[in-house]
Formats: C-alpha cells, structure tokens, sequence
C-alpha cells in the first residue's frame, strides 16, 4: 500500500474515527469539495438507475412484438429515464464538478454562501428520492399506477387528474419543483461565487474557461428553471386546487403548457452542455501543450449560445401546429445556434492544431466529444428545419438526435472530466490502460446504438412505443443498438472498476500530474479544507503557469 | 516561487469585488421575475378566455392599498440610507413604517379575497379568470409576506437596538428584495386592474 506516502489529508477520514462519526460529517459539512463529491457520487447512483432502465427497454425493443414489458411499464420506464436523466444525473454531475472546481480555480476558500450549497445539495438529494418513492407508494389510496408515466415532458392534458389518477404525477411534478428549488439556490450561489469571490488580479478577462461556463450556467438556470417551477405550481393548482390552467373543458389551454415547458427544456440543453464546454476547454489546452485559442471569442460564442438559446424553444412544436411567421422565427433563431456553436468548435480545433498533442484518456474523450457533437449537431439542423421535422418528429430520429447530444457530447466529456480530475479529488492516478479500455469500448457501444437507431426513425418508427410489428424494416436496426448497450455496459463497469481500483491502490498523483495551468492543480491532491494555502495574486490566464515559469510568465503577452 | 504571489487574507473585499450578498439577491430577483413572467404571460392569454362569468369588471381598483406598497420603498430607501449614516432611531423608524405600510397591502388584498370569495362566491375553481387572478395575485401577496417576515425579524433586532451601521450591507439585501415586490406589483397592478379589465 501507498497510503503512508500520502498526505495526512488524503487519509479517508473513516480510518479515523467511526462510521457514524464520518457519516454525520458528512451529512453536516458545508465545504464545497465534499458537496461537490456528494452530488458527484449521488448523480452516478442515479446514473446506473437510468442506465438499468435503458437495458430493460432496449431488451423490449430488440425483438419486434416483444411481451418481455408491459406497455404501462414501458411507459414508466421512459418517464424515470427521462426525468432522472436531466434531473439527477446530468445536472448534479455537473453542479458537483462546478461546485468542487470553481473556489478552487478562481483562489477562493469556499463558495460565496456555503450553508445554502449544502441546502441546495440536500434538497436536491431528497427530489430525487421523492421521484423513486413513488414506486413504493405513486398508487396512494386508489392503487391506479405506480410511477409516474406522463413521459419526462408531461403534456397536459395526461397529467389531469382524469387521466392521471393516483399520486404518480404529484411525485413528478413535487420532486422536479424541489429540485428546481435546489438549482436555482445554487445557480444564484454560484453567480456570487464567481462574481463576488475571484483571488487579487483574477479579473473577468483571466477567469478559467470552466469559471466562466458555470456563470453562463447560473445565469441560463435562473432564467429557464423558473419558468419551469411555475408551469409545475400551475399543474399542483390544476391537480389540488381545481384551477383550469391546462383545462380544455373550462377553455385552458393543453399548447400552453408544452410553450412553458420548451421555454424551460431547451435552454436546459445549453445548462446541460455549457459546463461541458467548459470541461473541454481546459483539457484540450493542457492535452495541447498549448494556452486556448481565442479565449474571448470563446466567451462570447458562449454568452452568445445563452441568449440565443432562450428563443429557440417553439423548435419543439413545429408539429402542434403553428403560423408560418411562427416556424420561420424558431427555424431562424436555432439555425442561428450553428454559428456561436461552430465558433467554438473552430477554437478547439486550433488549440489542437499544431500543438503537442497527448491522447492520455481525458485527451481521447474530449476527441471523441468534438467528433460526435458536431454530428449532433448537425442532426439538430436537420430536425430544426421545419418540413424536415413534419415528417421526422417524435420519431426515433429525434430520440438519436438528442442522445447523441447528451451522450456523445455531455457524457463524453463527464467522463473527459473524470479522468482529468479524479486525481484532484482522490490524491489517486486512475489506470491510463484501463481508461483507453473504457472510451473504445464504449465508443464502440455508444456508435453502435445511436448510429444506427437514426435510421429506423427516418424509417417512420415513432418514439415512445412499446413495441412494433416485424416487417417494417425495423427489426435488424433496433437489434443492434441493443447490441450496443452490452458493450456501453462493459465500458461502464470497466470505468468503476478502474475508480474503485485506483481510490484504494492507485499511483499517488501528487499536485499537478497533468504539469497544468489553473490554480486547483497549485494545491495538494486531494485539498485541504481551505484550499490554498496562500491566496495567489494572478496576473495572466494561466496562473500556475507563471508561478512555474518565472522568467516566462504569461502576463508579459496577454 | 514568483513574487508576484503576495499574502492576502481572502478573495472578498480585497479590491472592490461586488457584494456576493447583493449579487446573490439580484440573481435570486431574475428568477423569481422569470416566474412571476410566465403567471403574467398566462394570465394575458387568458384575459376574456373564461366560459362563464364573473368577468375582471367584478375587481375594484385597489388604489389606496397599492399607494401604501410604493411608499413603503420610499421609506425602504430612507431607512438604508439612514442605517449607513448610522442614524439608528431614524433607521428604525422608517423600517417599522415600511413593515406597517406593507402590512395595510397585505390587509387590503386579504379584504379584497374574503369580499370576493364570501360575497361574491368567487374562487380559483369559478373560472380562467378566477384561476389566472388568484394565482398571480396571490404569487405576488405570498412574497409580500416573505417580506414582511423578513422584515419583522429584522425589525425586532432593530428595536432591541442590534442592528447597528454594519448591518447596512445586509438590510440593503432585504431592502433589494422589497423593492423587487414593489416593482412586480406595479406589473401585476396594470395587468389585472388596468389591462384587465
């Protein structure tokens, strides 16, 4: 064992002191870094719920008029993989890598309120455990379903008390509400971090990349998830109270909730990628040996891409039915989308460009996220185009589309993230070998699926069902993508095989094994509580580049 | 090691950055705007929707009620301003005003509710206007009382004599807040008693 080479902090605390003792430590800490862990770890246990309930239904669909689920557990099954998706793993995966990093990058001891982030965290912890509850008790008194099955976009009127009876949706709409509570108490915490907390001399202009998409985070989460809690209040008013929001009978309207709830769910797709933004934009410079290209227009393509974003959403809708001026306004405003997003695209691709590149496994996922989010990308300006989406809509087209976007774009670069940080976070290397292991495999599973379920969609097969007749031409495709799963599996257990290895007996990692420039790599691995020892005065981007290159500092030519 | 890296206590306050408290409550201010954005954006859509009666003629223009609640930031404003010159018996005195002013609000809106309810037999299940009304309305009067509350809290502080001149950061905090429900309520006012009907 290594463990005497360690630093003293890096001594898991349960060899301390009893389980209780480091549970309650735990469960009371308002330090950045173990909330940040907490939501880490409680998003990859919803990560393999999810996961699970993607096999089930992939078993389903693998055979035409397979009996393996019952339509109404299909049902439940794609709701719950939909609603814990964005709800518990994308967004606290991410809130957990933003919460850990950004004190640390912009020198600071903690976030600016550090008892309302571990509020944030609880209460986003306890939404999720609400949502499953339902399982154990959705029926309420009149045993009519379990889980929620209105599918992850709730449209009314299926949530209506007539058509949902039972308390499956209240779970839904009670948990997402609560977890919105914990996002938008975050997000406004994490605004006053980076604003208000920043080192001596880290004006806007030095802040790190990551830094800066979690702003653009915040900001796009004060704005989108609001909208979100109020359509859900409505919805409570509409189930509880007898209010007619989404009530046709007393002249509501059911197009109204689907507005409010694109006005939410397509900006969360920039919340979602934003921060992977940011995740990329540090690994690739230091993969590159070589400082980011365009670091301002890398900023405002993403200031831009938060503003755009927020008059796209009706690109959801083109079905419903809408006034010609109507589409032509959302295709315009998303095929806008294109330009801020190929700016960034470009940056990278420059920053690579002639630099000394090492394809470590942080480097080959990152490589992997540039190639398949520009593929998903452009599958987006294919569904953006208004004719084009008549025909393909709610089709299996759609379903690759934006899995291509949340796994071969956010995954990718989480898992990007993993590698880079994990030794930040644990003092421990993880297994190089093992990690290669991991992206080709899942590469080859994650190709596998998404590729080829883009076609039975062009082929007509609707999203949603929970089964098909054989002759369709749909058999051989789904047959594959099924195939698919088994390996994003073995890619997936080869990843937690390879944390569990290296938390108990991997290479010590030291303080900066990527030889980086940001200030987390200036402080021990794992940190102390109070982060850095001495608060830096930074003077260029790349900080911890000057504090090693003395007699070549950066600021000499920013 | 640079000697560029130079000891210093902390990141805050150390050259100017913005008050992370005031920050925080403008960020807060954005989404709770964003919310109150989609009740007023259904409560538009819905003017003149309702099957059946009553109509919006049934609302008597609050004037007197909404007159309180703007004066209340004015005596919001002279009492932060009165704190930072540590004038404490001016600062509460305004303070209390306020809280007593935007009680009146909340009053005359709770009066307005019972007139509607009882005497007219008017509630959230009559109609889309009642729906649209009472829960806009009544979003705005919800954060009224997280107002006065806050301001009740800091009020008792205030008159055992606690709150002293480097509290100012933090009652500009609150006084943010309050301002913001002002400013909603000069929304909400135009678009349910003038708009409305």
């Amino acid at each position: 064992m290594a463990t005497q080479t360690l630093p003293p902090s890096a001594v898991p605390v349960a060899h301390k002191s009893g389980a209780l003792r480091t549970i309650l430590e735990w469960m009371g800490t308002a330090d950045h870094k173990k909330i940040g862990l907490m939501y880490i770890v409680y998003a990859v246990l919803f990560l393999v719920v999810m996961g699970i309930e993607a096999i089930l239904m992939r078993i389903q669909l693998a055979h035409a008029n397979s009996t393996f689920l019952s339509p109404q557990v299909f049902n439940r099954l794609f709701t719950m993989h939909g609603t814990t998706g964005v709800f518990f793993v994308a967004m606290p995966i991410l809130v957990g890598f933003g919460n850990y990093l950004v004190p640390l990058m912009i020198g600071a001891r903690d976030m600016a309120f550090p008892r309302l982030n571990a509020f944030s965290f609880w209460v986003t912890a306890f939404s999720g455990f609400l949502l499953y509850g339902s399982f154990f008790a959705g029926g309420g008194f009149s045993q009519a379903g379990i889980a929620p099955d209105v599918g992850w976009f709730a449209y009314a009127p299926l949530t209506a008390p007539a058509f949902s009876p039972g308390h499956s949706t209240d779970y839904w709409t009670l948990s997402i509400m609560l977890a919105g509570v914990g996002s938008i108490a975050g997000a406004a915490n994490m605004i006053a971090t980076v604003i208000g907390m920043r080192c001596p001399g880290m004006t806007m202009s030095r802040l790190p990349l990551f830094a800066w998409m979690n702003l653009v985070m915040g900001g796009l989460i004060l704005v989108t998830i609001s909208p979100l809690t109020a359509a859900q209040l409505m919805l409570m008013g509409d189930r509880y109270l007898g209010s007619h929001f989404f009530d046709v009978a007393a002249g509501g309207s059911v197009v109204m909730w689907m507005h409010f709830f694109w006005i939410f769910g397509h900006p969360e797709v920039y919340v979602l990628i934003i921060p992977c933004f940011g995740f990329i934009s540090e690994i690739v410079p230091v993969f590159s040996r070589k400082a980011m290209f365009g670091y301002p227009a890398m900023v405002a393509a993403s200031v831009g891409i938060g503003f755009v974003s927020l008059g796209v959403w009706a690109h959801h809708m083109f079905t419903v039915g809408m006034p010609s001026y109507g589409n032509a306004f959302f295709v315009l405003t998303t095929m806008v989308v294109a330009v801020p997003t190929g700016i960034k695209i470009f940056n990278w691709l420059a920053t690579m460009w002639g630099g000394k590149i090492r394809f470590d496994a942080p480097m080959l996922f990152c490589t992997g996220f540039l190639f398949q989010f520009l593929i998903a990308g452009l599958t987006g300006i294919m569904l953006a185009t208004a004719p084009f989406d008549w025909q393909l809509g709610n089709s299996y087209f759609v379903v690759a589309h934006f899995h291509y976007v949340i796994v071969g774009g956010i995954l990718f670069s989480i898992f990007a993230a993993f590698y880079y940080w994990f030794p930040k976070m644990t003092g421990r290397m993880l297994s190089e070998t093992l990690g290669k292991w991991h992206f080709w495999v899942f590469l080859i599973g994650f190709h596998l699926t998404f590729d080829f379920l883009h076609i039975p969609g062009l082929l007509g097969m609707p999203r949603r069902v929970y089964t098909y007749d054989a002759g369709r031409g749909w058999e051989t495709w789904n047959f594959i993508a099924s195939i698919g799963t088994i390996f994003q599996v073995i890619g997936i257990l080869i990843f937690v095989y390879n944390m569990i290895q290296a938390y108990i007996q991997g290479p010590v990692a030291g303080n900066d094994p990527w030889d980086a420039w940001t200030l987390e790599w200036a402080t021990t691995s794992p940190p102390p509580e109070y982060n850095l020892a001495r608060i830096p005065e930074v003077r260029s981007r790349r900080p911890l580049w000057d504090i090693k290159h003395p007699e070549d500092p950066d600021w000499k030519y920013e | 090691m640079s000697t560029n890296s130079a000891v210093l206590q902390s990141g805050e306050d150390a050259w100017g950055l913005p008050s992370r408290g005031k920050v925080g409550m403008i960020s807060l201010i954005i989404a709770e705007s964003a919310i109150f954005a989609i009740f007023v954006a259904a409560y538009i859509f819905y003017i003149g929707k309702s099957l059946s009666g009553p109509t919006p003629q049934i609302l008597q223009i609050p004037i007197l009620a909404s007159i309180c609640l703007w004066l209340s930031s004015v005596t919001m404003h002279w009492s932060v301003v009165a704190l930072h010159k540590n004038k404490k018996s001016t600062f509460i005195l305004f303070w209390l005003l306020t809280f007593v002013l935007g009680a009146i609000f909340l009053g005359a809106t709770a009066r307005e509710w019972h007139h509607l309810i009882v005497d007219e037999g008017f509630t959230i299940q009559t109609n889309l206007f009642g729906t649209t009304y009472y829960s806009l309305v009544g979003l705005h009067a919800s954060h009224v009382t997280f107002g006065l509350i806050a301001l009740f809290i800091v009020g008792l502080f205030g008159l055992a004599g606690k709150v002293t001149t480097e509290h100012s950061d933090r009652c500009e905090v609150i006084a943010l807040y309050w301002h913001f429900v002002d400013a909603v309520w000069v929304v909400v006012f135009t678009v349910v008693y003038l708009l409305g009907r």
